[in-house]
């Protein structure tokens, strides 16, 4: 492509998106069901049934240390087919593009999305693209003074089988499995992307890099080896404390040991300097994972054989719960005691 | 009110208002004209500025600071088992009045 | 820096004190939201109190404030530059900045006032406006911005402040809230104004004041020493932050808040107005101010909200009949829910509520 930005006239349906479509798109992503180029692409129906998921890109700045929206939009949706047990096989991705982006940056984007789905085993079967006019914010903070063009968002559905059962007679992950004393694990430091990309848009220099990674490693060798595995989410935006109470119920919480959750220094440092909560920071490369308690040693030994996994560690246990008590404590450092309630509002730093 | 690390002072640019410093990897540009400090130093720093020179060394002393501060409400139990409890507290800190420790 | 079973120690000595009640009031946000977060407040026996004081300059600054900041981010060809805690306050029509940002007023976080000299350099024509809050811990740095942009010639500054001196508002404490037994005093803010700006507060009033700094050990520290100060009928300044807190204080930012601000009356949300208890720019720098003079309380009082009281430890968030059911962090009705330092949104986040089993 020899334009230097895209223009509306690349999603006007003409030959500018044709040559789009054909010098980046399909070039990139070519495999036999996108390269007809039809109006769907037609799968054959795995056996153990299908997991079905989609999610939406949106991030400023497009490329950061780590990654960028491409491997994002990759690893975010094949994240959350492992979740389930499912292991992902096709992707869809839809792209809106503003006007005014570089085409080179949309260039290097669908690339590492390529690069990422062929590490991640997945195929990208269908897609669409969009040009806008500039929306005038890119989704995220333009500088004061000036208006930001040049947005990229992007959509990417997945469709996994269901490899692995769950350990019940419904045959599936969820936390009607949990029981008290089941131990709490998360695979790996936390708070690195959200620390990497404020660090950007804040212009604090460091060495944070996002953690953006597609787990699908460390959960198929879980569920092979045996593990009994009750549930696992992957630990996004709101971070740990948000996800843990989506998955407390009624009758069971979470009791967190505060020395247990792993962080990087760098993180923690980055994390006082601002005020923020590690607990509530994003990642997207890491997951919660339930186990039984017998079987924690082994799940431990599994994850720490994994290079994504190497400070996995058990933060916490299942316990009973009353009614009218706090899904998820945490017990301090000093040996207090506190509430991890879920994230009101935005994480912003604040100086007080 | 006011949170506020802090980090080592790395360099001060040629107007001498503004630095560079690190907080364990974390590097952030700060205001430098509310105190005296030299590359090498830890200042705390609150909202972008230095707000003072942090003195590592009385940090590690605040064992010791303790310990005597100990060794005085020990003396102040004593007393209070007696008959006046604001007997002689004049004497008992002059540390604590005023200035740090060196 | 402080040993561990040395904390243990404290710890075992708080837990089990049962001797005559003990209020003492952390005067700073930041120290309520550490002891929360370490859940320090578990860790002291029944007869020691912790009460939150006025030190969120967010919860004090009266709505009419907002209304300002308001004001300039709906001007054409203004930006509002504001910290991330002061996004979610209300002003009186109910609408808050980050709200008015949603609608089209152009308002943008900042984490330093000076990241403004770079924004205002490179767009002459607009106008950025600092929403400038704070105690003394902070106003070095709006002291220090206005120096530059003086030096820069930048015109398209100004600050819209709410600065807060602490000093004559723990006068007012202390001369209201006769039982509250001893204070923690803030350690940032005595960083910039020293420990012996103390001493004629813990002598006319007669109360210990121990500074700590904001680790949860060196919080456990000052509380014992406030304890044994106590216990021992002292009422004595004591310097638990000294690698950070001098007597004398910085004496060189005390000089720079000097030369760009002076004294005057301050309207302090929950506490009304204050003699001397604010910050102005001076008359020669007027030129950089947004319009921060005659800002009063007139926020309509509405009495179910305890906000007034519980800024001076009266009484406690959930004795509040608003909090937790008509006033929560996403609907906030007062300002002490609305900022993360306020000690309503630091209890509904944290605090375990009484009869949760510590199953250990």
């Amino acid at each position: 492509m020899k334009n230097e930005r895209i223009t509306l006239a690349h999603g006007s349906g003409g030959s500018a998106t044709r040559d789009l479509i054909a010098d980046l798109f399909a070039s990139c992503f070519a495999n036999p069901f996108l390269d007809r180029l039809e109006d769907a692409a037609l799968l054959a129906r795995p056996e153990g049934g299908v997991a079905l998921t989609t999610d939406s890109y949106v991030i400023t700045p497009l490329v950061f240390p780590g990654g960028d929206i491409g491997k994002l939009a990759v690893c975010g949706t094949v994240n959350d087919l492992w979740m389930m047990g499912a292991e992902p096989r096709f992707l869809t991705a839809g792209f809106i593009i503003e006007e005014g982006l570089d085409y080179a940056i949309l260039d290097s984007v669908v690339k590492s999305m390529a690069r990422e789905a062929a590490a991640q085993n997945v195929l990208v079967v269908t897609g669409d693209t969009k040009v806008v006019g500039a929306l005038g914010s890119s989704g995220g903070q333009a500088a004061a003074g000036q208006t930001a063009t040049g947005g990229l968002f992007i959509n990417t559905c997945g469709l996994g089988s269901r490899v692995f059962q769950g350990v019940s007679a419904e045959k599936s992950l969820g936390r009607e499995h949990l029981r008290e004393g089941d131990a709490v694990l998360v695979s790996g430091v936390l708070g690195n992307h959200q620390a990497c990309i404020l660090s950007r848009r804040l212009g604090i220099e460091n060495g944070i890099a996002s953690d953006c990674a597609g787990l699908g490693g460390m959960v198929r060798a879980l569920l092979r080896e045996g593990v009994r595995v009750k549930l696992m989410r992957d630990i996004t935006r709101g971070g740990l404390a948000t996800v843990l109470n989506e998955i407390v119920r009624d009758d069971l919480g979470i009791r967190l040991e505060e020395r247990e959750i792993p962080v990087d220094g760098e993180v923690e440092a980055f994390c006082g300097l601002l005020g923020l909560d590690l607990l509530y920071m994003a990642n997207e490369g890491k997951f919660v994972c339930v186990v039984e308690n017998r079987d924690v040693t082994r799940a431990l030994a599994i994850l720490h054989q994994n290079e994504l996994g190497t400070r996995a560690a058990v933060v916490g246990h299942v316990t009973a719960r009353n009614q009218g008590e706090p899904g998820v404590l945490l017990m301090t450092r000093l040996g207090g005691i506190r509430v991890v309630d879920v994230l009101y509002g935005e994480g912003l730093p604040r100086i007080c | 009110m006011c949170i506020a690390l802090p980090g080592k002072l790395l360099e001060i640019d040629v107007t001498g208002l503004v630095g560079k410093v690190d907080f364990q990897g974390n590097t952030i540009s700060v205001m430098l004209g509310a105190v005296d400090a030299v590359p090498g130093d830890y200042v705390l720093v609150h909202a972008g500025c230095a707000i003072e020179v942090v003195e590592q060394d009385v940090a590690q002393d605040l064992m010791s600071l303790f310990a005597e501060l100990e060794a005085a409400y020990a003396e102040d139990e004593k007393s209070s088992a007696g008959d006046d409890p604001e007997s002689d507290r004049e004497s008992l800190f002059p540390l604590f009045q005023g200035d740090a420790p060196s | 820096m402080i040993d561990q079973s040395r904390i243990r120690d404290i710890v075992a000595e708080l837990g089990g004190y049962s001797g005559e009640p003990l209020r003492f009031m952390e005067i700073c946000g930041t120290h309520t939201s550490s002891i929360f977060r370490h859940g320090i407040r578990d860790l002291l026996g029944n007869s020691i109190h912790l009460i939150s004081g006025p030190g969120c300059p967010v919860c004090v600054t009266p709505a009419v404030y907002i209304d300002r900041a308001l004001a300039w981010a709906r001007r054409p060809g203004c930006v509002v530059l504001s910290f991330g805690d002061m996004m979610k306050v209300p002003g009186s029509e109910g609408e808050s900045l980050g709200q008015a940002q949603g609608n089209g007023a152009r308002v943008q976080i900042i984490y330093a006032p000076h990241e403004v000299l770079t924004m205002a350099g490179n767009s002459p024509e607009t106008t950025f406006v600092v929403a400038a809050v704070g105690f003394e811990t902070t106003i070095p740095s709006y002291a220090l911005l206005v120096q530059e942009a003086g030096r820069l010639g930048l015109s398209n500054i100004r600050l819209l402040t709410a600065l807060k001196r602490l000093i004559p508002a723990l006068h007012f404490i202390c001369r209201n809230e006769t039982d509250i037994s001893g204070y923690l005093a803030p350690g940032h803010v005595s960083a910039i104004l020293g420990s012996e700006v103390y001493i004629p507060l813990a002598e006319k009033y007669h109360r210990p004041f121990t500074v700590a700094g904001f680790h949860g050990e060196q919080i456990l520290v000052a509380i014992f020493d406030l304890m044994r100060q106590c216990r021992g009928k002292r009422a004595e300044v004591h310097n638990f932050y000294p690698e950070a807190v001098k007597a004398e204080g910085n004496l060189k930012a005390q000089a720079v808040i000097d030369s760009c601000f002076e004294p005057g009356v301050a309207a302090w949300r929950g506490l009304g107005s204050i003699e001397e208890s604010g910050f102005y720019l001076k008359e020669e720098l007027r030129e950089f101010d947004g319009g921060s003079f005659g800002i009063e309380d007139t926020t309509p009082e509405n009495p179910a909200c305890r906000c007034a009281q519980v800024v001076v430890g009266r009484v406690a968030p959930d004795e509040c009949p608003w909090f937790g059911s008509v006033c929560t962090p996403l609907n906030p009705k007062g300002p002490c829910m609305v900022s993360g330092e306020g000690s309503c949104g630091i209890w509904y986040r944290y605090r375990v509520p009484q009869g949760t089993a510590l199953r250990r």
